[in-house]
């Protein structure tokens, strides 16, 4: 069962502010997929399903030798022209240590 | 002169540029002036850009200097998700409403390579999270078959622009059916290729353990042309590979042996399914049969739970991907007193509804205590569905199932009930859980006209297959 401050719990961490309203439907919604999806407990284990065979025939290594670095600074003007606010070479952000965590 | 849109393919419209029948301008002029006309009801183009004209110049010097390539003057759309550097991509979200590309994505370098005319870019559900394209925040797109029924989605706009003839051929991102159900919704045929095999370098991440890039078209030669155009290996997506890097499957497949078709029997009958699409099935299934077809009963017992494994894994990736909306570095900025209240306020205003709550439930998923119960499980289970697959394919070449319980659906039918919409993905979702490539085959249509569909998968890396049978179910319907 999902509480009322399971929910605000959750919309902190996820940083999504939130109405009331939207916070009653969502409960309801969370309820009723987790419900859904909680039928996943019901399925076999691994070991029992699969005889213990190993099951990773499709991986593969993919690591390749460090090297064509970006040159630093080529990209500096595309990227930062998308930021919301920005002041010369940076992005402005509030200073992190404010009142809320006083 | 009139240029016949309806029966028009990428092979034709090649030829006919080559041959001089009609110029490339010519024929984006054709799809613009359709466009004027659809659009405004349909909804399938977000923009359509600025300089099409210009591109199909372009292309025509090209022709004419002899150079042409099959996909040279071919006008395309693009799903709004997909990187094309200096135009807006906006994933239909408010939170990317005024973000310009600042780069091609792999696919647009290779299509752009062999001059394809870009017509615009298409409505889709919010981040591709949905299968209606009603989550869009600009709008829902309307099935052009019937306007008061869905497109389908997430790749509602591009399935539309197919199958109302708003564009010869388009770009769809598949990442639990986002190609194949509205290609099924709207008559066109949608591949999901394998795992690996296109490039997802450019396309916005939702579940980045399934996504695929794939095409949109009007029959299975055009999208095969498009699946060869864009696959291959890529140093940007290390999840993607070159056909020829890897063994060579241990199965021949040649037109001496008879194709093996299997249907997992007892997952169809988990109910649910109209009446007209099981029947449907059936006939196809039949007519294949006659065709030479071998058609076989398989058992996959754990596709029962490839539905509640999927939203498990998408939520998870979906919470983890989309963290990277803060407000600051791209995209919508909220003002609020301090740090934490501009990434509250930018993300609790500018993210759409189904994408705040699959964050939730991805936030609820993978916390201390449940990520046991439930990621770790859905990754053991996974593993099941994958192995249901590969013994299926020691007994058969493709398995066959419908594409969606049922034809394009009535406008709102699901919008206020987000579980009873996700269980509408139960049948294309197993596929992107094993990474397998899955395709939709129109096969027919309904007494009103919608669109019906069948849903072929075949092995890992062997799309192949899927051209091979996609063209006889094709000739079938002929």
């Amino acid at each position: 069962m999902l509480e009322r401050k399971d929910i605000d719990n959750l919309a902190n961490l996820a940083r999504i502010a939130l109405s009331e309203s939207e916070k009653d439907k969502l409960q309801k919604d969370m309820e009723s997929i987790l419900g859904y999806v909680g039928e996943l407990q019901n399925a076999p284990s691994y070991a029992e399903a699969s005889e213990g065979k190993p099951g990773n025939h499709y991986l593969r290594n993919v690591m390749r030798e460090d090297e064509e670095p970006f040159v630093a600074g080529v990209n500096t003007e595309i990227i930062l022209s998308q930021a919301p606010k920005r002041k010369g070479d940076y992005y402005v952000v509030k200073k992190i240590l404010g009142d809320s965590l006083t | 002169m009139t240029i016949d849109l309806e029966n028009l393919t990428i092979k034709k419209a090649h030829e006919a540029l080559v041959h001089g029948d009609f110029t490339a301008v010519e024929l984006a002029e054709a799809y613009l002036k359709e466009i004027k006309k659809k659009n405004g009801e349909l909804n399938a183009y977000l923009e359509v850009f600025a300089d099409v004209l210009e591109q199909a110049g372009e292309a025509d010097k090209r022709i004419h200097a002899g150079q042409a390539d099959i996909l040279t003057g071919i006008p395309m759309a693009i799903k709004d998700n997909i990187l094309i550097k200096g135009r807006i991509a906006s994933s239909a979200s408010k939170m990317l409403e005024n973000y310009v590309a600042t780069y091609d994505a792999t696919v647009i370098e290779k299509l752009k390579a062999r001059g394809v005319v870009f017509l615009g870019r298409t409505n889709m559900d919010e981040f591709a999270m949905g299968g209606s394209t009603e989550n869009s925040a600009y709008g829902i797109t309307r099935n052009p078959h019937d306007p008061t029924c869905v497109p389908g989605g997430s790749s509602g706009g591009s399935a539309t622009a197919v199958g109302g003839n708003l564009c010869l051929a388009a770009l769809g991102s598949d990442t639990g059916g986002s190609i194949r159900q509205p290609s099924a919704f709207c008559g066109a045929v949608g591949l999901k290729p394998t795992y690996g095999s296109v490039s997802r370098y450019g396309v916005m991440a939702m579940a980045s353990s399934l996504d695929q890039i794939g095409p949109i078209a009007k029959n299975i030669e055009d999208a095969e042309i498009i699946y060869n155009a864009i696959r291959g290996w890529d140093r940007y997506d290390s999840t993607s590979y070159d056909l020829p890097e890897l063994p060579a499957s241990t199965k021949s497949f040649g037109e001496a042996k008879k194709l093996r078709i299997g249907v997992p029997e007892s997952f169809l009958n988990q109910g649910g399914i109209d009446e007209v699409v099981i029947n449907n099935f059936r006939e196809t299934l039949k007519k294949l049969e006659q065709a030479g077809c071998e058609i076989k009963t398989i058992e996959m017992p754990n596709l029962h739970y490839s539905l509640a494994c999927y939203y498990i894994t998408v939520f998870s990736e979906v919470s983890a991907n989309m963290a990277r909306f803060d407000g600051v570095r791209y995209g919508a900025h909220v003002e609020g007193k301090d740090l934490l209240e501009d990434y509250m306020k930018t993300r609790g205003e500018k993210l759409g509804r189904e994408v705040r709550r699959r964050i939730m439930l991805g936030t609820y998923v993978l916390s201390a205590g449940y990520y046991d119960a439930y990621y770790n499980k859905a990754t053991e289970v996974r593993e099941l569905i994958r192995r249901d697959y590969a013994k299926a394919f020691e007994e058969v070449d493709v398995v066959a199932t419908p594409v969606a319980p049922s034809p394009a659906y009535p406008i709102g039918k699901n919008t206020s009930d987000p579980l009873q919409m996700y269980l509408e993905d139960i049948f294309t979702v197993p596929i992107n859980m094993a990474g397998v490539p899955g395709m939709s085959v129109p096969t027919g249509k309904t007494d009103k006209g919608l669109p019906l569909a069948i849903q072929i998968v075949a092995p890992w890396r062997r799309d192949d297959i899927l051209f091979t049978l996609g063209t006889i179910i094709e000739t079938c319907q002929a």
